[in-house]
């Protein structure tokens, strides 16, 4: 008797568990399909007959029809050519010029027996906490003739405060004995950062300088104010044009095919060709995320770590 | 101490050396502006200079809170910071407690890799979207009428769901990536826990309730403290994209209201007072959400 309680007690338990594995997994799966479908419906539409997407309006689930004349022309379009170009560019100077910063100030921040370390930290972590904010900075720019100029993306981004804390954290984690040797052997400061310290810093050196990319990637309010040529736009610059503002000069981008040209007069046509800007603009990162997640996460953590 | 500092200098030159782009850098970028905070308190014409332009003392600030968008932009920026909070902490916490009790290391990870997706699509792009399936004739609008029969309508032009759409796209772009600290609260609870509950009898429930939750407790609560101190500090970029004059009402937040005034309509000196009011309130802010947090949790920022 006693016996049989406990059976069924273990067996009740069991299948209350059961359920609320079941419950889990069906609650995630139904959130994966939240956070897929709106893509899925921009991909899935981008490549459909365009007078089937206006009739039907709602949820599409398949290609509805076929044409990829959407993206025959965003890939004419020169204003996404320059935009991709020019963020290629900034990506790359904006963050080969941070991390460079990052690393020379971060080891200079490291030295333990240095007696200006501490008023240094002070002098950058004032301004993470206190700023002139934008209007002021907005002037400075304009002044020193930085408008208009690509440098003035990079530039005032050279230091990023946070970022050499961090770099400065994990430098000063690296044992002392390693470069008290190489001071013994007559080694300088400079030798001992890209010899010994430099190496050692791969992991922390990727996390930094993805988070970076990726504020560069998104980059979009700055050359709004700053730049006032469109063909120095960088492409979330450009793609705000086309999604945002309905700029169809920006969407056409100087199409010279004529029957592109009659497509585009046809409004749910021109949606389909802004599907196809997201899709040609999106997909390469997430295609490339999954492969860099554990820096992302990593470096996330580092930074949580710190605060 | 004067010797003792040049002797250091010496040792020492060429990592102070490699300190000095970055404090060149910060002089210029960070400590000049915060220098011409003083136009703040002048009428700044950029003719006369920040030096040359005359003083009017605090008639700024006063023309801000005399105006009707003083209480507009604070009421909003407030609300979209206190709603972001109440519906954007908890899921987090809740998604990182659903994906820690699943059993299926690969379905685990395929749900959590989804998750971070919409992290990775860029500010303007998500507005692009949004744009698109809230236009008049776009999908959120035909499923409603087709599922409800409500009248098709723009709903970014309905000032009565923006804040609802800033704050819910907010919440769909970040719930996943935020999740992640969370996870790792989870998984550096100590396993012995559970076994020890296990034998006392505690069921799955059981053991959420008295193992997990105390286990991640600590991390909520810095991170619930960190966010409160932030409450005025709203990201401004999604609603940049997103508003227009209709949604002004409820969507105009102090820093949006910065960038018009001050970059659009060239009034420099009013809108730097209202930033510096800003900046102010969110430092003081910080502070005593950083000493409560010290004396109650023993964490703190600094």
């Amino acid at each position: 008797m006693v016996k049989a309680i406990g059976i069924k007690k273990k067996r009740r338990a069991s299948r209350g568990e059961r359920a609320l594995d079941i419950t889990i997994c069906a609650i995630l799966f139904v959130l994966s399909l939240i956070f897929l479908y709106p893509l899925w419906q921009v991909i899935v539409a981008s490549v459909s007959d365009p007078n089937v997407v206006m009739k039907k309006a709602g949820m599409i689930l398949f290609p509805e029809g076929w044409q990829v004349d959407s993206y025959k022309i965003v890939f004419d379009n020169r204003n996404i050519k320059s935009g991709f170009a020019n963020t290629v560019l900034y990506m790359l100077a904006g963050t080969g010029f941070q991390y460079l910063i990052t690393l020379i100030s971060g080891f200079s921040m490291s030295k333990k027996n240095a007696m200006l370390n501490k008023p240094l930290l002070f002098f950058m972590m004032f301004t993470m906490y206190f700023g002139g904010g934008l209007i002021p900075t907005y002037l400075l720019l304009n002044k020193i003739g930085l408008m208009n100029n690509w440098l003035v993306l990079i530039l005032p981004h050279g230091v990023n405060v946070w970022n050499i804390i961090i770099m400065r954290t994990h430098m000063q984690s690296i044992p002392d004995s390693l470069s008290e040797a190489a001071y013994i052997d007559g080694a300088n400061d400079a030798s001992i950062l890209f010899k010994i310290i430099f190496p050692l810093s791969g992991a922390v050196s990727a996390v930094l300088i993805l988070f970076t990319a990726v504020s560069y990637w998104n980059m979009w309010f700055e050359p709004m104010i700053y730049l006032t040529e469109r063909n120095k736009y960088p492409l979330q610059s450009i793609l705000r044009e086309i999604l945002i503002n309905n700029d169809s000069n920006m969407l056409t981008g100087g199409l010279r095919n004529t029957q592109h040209i009659r497509q585009m007069k046809n409004q749910s046509f021109q949606t389909l060709v802004k599907y196809a800007n997201i899709v040609v603009s999106t997909v390469p990162i997430l295609v490339v995320y999954p492969f860099l997640q554990k820096y992302f996460i990593k470096g996330m953590l580092v930074g949580s770590l710190k605060g | 101490m004067l010797h003792r500092l040049r002797l250091d200098m010496r040792r020492n030159r060429i990592a102070y050396l490699f300190a000095v782009p970055a404090v060149v850098l910060l002089i210029i970028f960070s400590y000049i502006p915060m220098y011409d905070i003083v136009i703040a308190f002048k009428d700044y014409k950029p003719t006369l200079g920040v030096f040359g332009s005359p003083w009017v003392g605090l008639q700024h600030f006063r023309d801000f809170f005399g105006s009707i968008f003083a209480g507009q932009t604070i009421r909003n920026t407030l609300l979209i910071s206190a709603y972001s909070f109440v519906f954007g902490f908890p899921l987090p916490i809740l998604l990182a407690l659903m994906l820690n009790e699943v059993r299926f290391p690969k379905y685990k990870r395929v749900v959590q890799t989804v998750s971070y997706m919409p992290y990775f699509i860029s500010t303007v792009v998500v507005c692009g979207i949004l744009k698109e399936f809230l236009a008049y004739n776009g999908l959120v609008s035909t499923l409603v009428n087709n599922l409800f029969g409500a009248a098709k309508q723009n709903y970014l032009s309905n000032a009565r769901y923006f804040r609802t759409i800033i704050i819910a796209s907010d919440i769909w772009q970040s719930v996943g990536w935020n999740s992640i600290i969370y996870l790792a609260a989870l998984s550096s609870i100590d396993l012995e826990l559970y076994d020890s509950a296990k034998i006392d009898g505690a069921g799955r429930f059981r053991q959420i309730v008295h193992v997990t939750l105390p286990g991640i407790l600590p991390t909520v609560i810095v991170l619930m403290i960190l966010t409160v101190g932030s409450i005025l500090a709203v990201e401004t970029d999604k609603i940049l994209l997103l508003y227009t004059p209709l949604t002004y009402e409820t969507g105009d937040v102090i820093g949006t209201f910065i960038y018009r005034r001050g970059i659009k309509n060239a009034q420099h000196s009013y809108s730097t007072a209202i930033g510096l009011m800003n900046t102010l309130v969110n430092l003081l802010l910080l502070f005593l959400v950083n000493m409560f947090s010290k004396k109650t949790t023993g964490e703190s920022l600094w």
